[in-house]
């Protein structure tokens, strides 16, 4: 019989072991989704970039045979919304262009002062409150919170709703769960656009531009606010918890870490090939027959590229389910691959390797603890709560 | 070696302006622009944003 797909981690740190036979032996495996149903999973990394990069897989998740691999997708079946992640070319370029400029390296590069001031004041109020810390609460989730508000330029004021209507969204056990989350959310982000309360950032710069000339209807304003107000939120503030729990769990780590600073660049990469929290961002519908090194998906068939499995492929990563800082794994797939690729990859690099910002914190003495059962896996956004 | 960018194909990632700055940048959308088809010193690193690129922009030819 065929393996589920996905499951949930049992640790943090490894692919569930149910899919153990899925590391072995061909490239790919069916597999059986939750709702019956197979698709294909990828499991090889040199496979896994070239369909990333393969036309013939189409994104465009209204599909009617397009995986569904959790509740909250069968929202876009019911209710279909044009959204980036969800088009094929040539309409998802056309839509990219118009927001790349904003994440340019050099735009992103100008905004690391303001981004260190943001990791400052959280760690200085840490310190201020004394122990213990509540890192999730008090570091992980106002960190990125506070950075998207800036470069979105939507009011930090409202982060406490908007932080938890996008946990009800990512989280959201049932298709209607996640079709209320997204309610709530354009409710928030349309009253943003008609009294026109974005501050200087990206969505402004939209409203003023293609907004304002017709190239993008509200629909697409709200599509995108939302994708981008919610897409780095969970994910960044998973990273950093487990990030800093994977270090601590891995003192001859953290000591290479502190002897030799410079290794945050390569220790970044690291983490998120080790931790590839977004796991099942990869899932493609077949709009060909495609044959594969002796394996065809046929037209129609759901292909999903396990970050997580290819980012422990040793023929890509030598050792691969060991944990090196020093490891060259730039080339690891946790942002994905090909035209998807996550638009923040220059964002991802600042807050991660702010090593100046974190002197004299990262010598203080650290007791650690978490509940057991605290460190929580789902089928998606895999971080401590 | 000779590196080529592909300014119709590039998604704008900005990997190789990370990777590679001596040899590419982002122009003010974000597209590739070459600085050196020629990459010198820096083969090492073009090689590294070739087999970085997502969209298949950025080539090199030994």
């Amino acid at each position: 019989m065929a393996v589920l797909y996905p499951q949930s981690r049992t640790c943090p740190y490894h692919p569930p072991a149910a899919y153990d036979p899925l590391r072995e032996g061909a490239p790919m495996h069916r597999v059986r989704l939750y709702q019956g149903g197979t698709a294909w999973v990828v499991t090889r990394y040199d496979l896994a970039r070239r369909l990333l990069a393969d036309r013939r897989l189409s994104s465009d998740r209204t599909n009617p045979r397009f995986p569904v691999m959790a509740p909250r997708f069968e929202a876009f079946k019911r209710f279909p919304r044009r959204t980036l992640i969800g088009m094929d070319e040539p309409e998802h370029g056309r839509y990219r262009r118009m927001l790349i400029s904003e994440f340019a390296v050099r735009r992103i590069r100008a905004m690391r002062p303001d981004i260190e001031a943001v990791v400052r004041r959280f760690l200085d109020e840490m310190l201020a409150a004394g122990p213990p810390a509540d890192l999730v609460s008090a570091f992980s989730l106002p960190v990125p919170s506070m950075v998207i508000c800036r470069l979105l330029g939507v009011p930090y004021d409202d982060h406490d709703f908007f932080q938890a209507a996008s946990r009800h969204l990512v989280h959201a056990r049932t298709a209607d769960e996640s079709l209320a989350a997204r309610e709530e959310l354009d409710g928030y982000i349309g009253g943003l656009i008609d009294r026109k309360g974005f501050g200087p950032g990206l969505l402004r710069t939209l409203m003023d531009g293609p907004f304002a000339t017709g190239e993008m209807d509200r629909e697409d304003l709200l599509s995108v606010s939302m994708l981008l107000l919610v897409a780095g939120h969970e994910t960044t503030a998973s990273m950093i918890s487990l990030g800093v729990i994977t270090l601590l769990e891995r003192p001859d780590q953290l000591a290479v870490l502190r002897a030799e600073p410079e290794t945050m660049v390569t220790a970044v990469e690291e983490l998120l090939r080790f931790l590839s929290i977004a796991d099942i961002a990869g899932m493609r519908c077949a709009k060909a027959d495609i044959e594969l090194d002796g394996q065809t998906v046929a037209a129609g068939e759901g292909v999903i590229v396990s970050n997580f499995i290819n980012n422990r492929d040793a023929d890509a990563f030598p050792d691969p389910d060991t944990f090196d800082v020093r490891r060259p794994a730039r080339h690891h797939l946790a942002f994905g691959y090909g035209v998807h690729q996550c638009l923040a990859v220059p964002v991802e690099e600042l807050p991660l390797r702010l090593g100046d910002s974190i002197q004299g914190v990262d010598r203080l003495p650290i007791t650690w603890w978490t509940t057991q059962g605290e460190v929580r896996s789902r089928a998606r956004g895999h971080g401590p709560r | 070696m000779r590196v080529t960018a592909d300014r119709e194909v590039c998604i704008s990632a900005g990997t190789c302006a990370l990777t590679a700055p001596e040899l590419f940048e982002q122009d003010d959308d974000g597209i590739v622009t070459l600085l050196h088809a020629d990459p010198g010193s820096h083969e090492e690193a073009a090689r590294e944003a070739a087999g970085l690129c997502p969209s298949g922009a950025v080539q090199i030819t030994e």
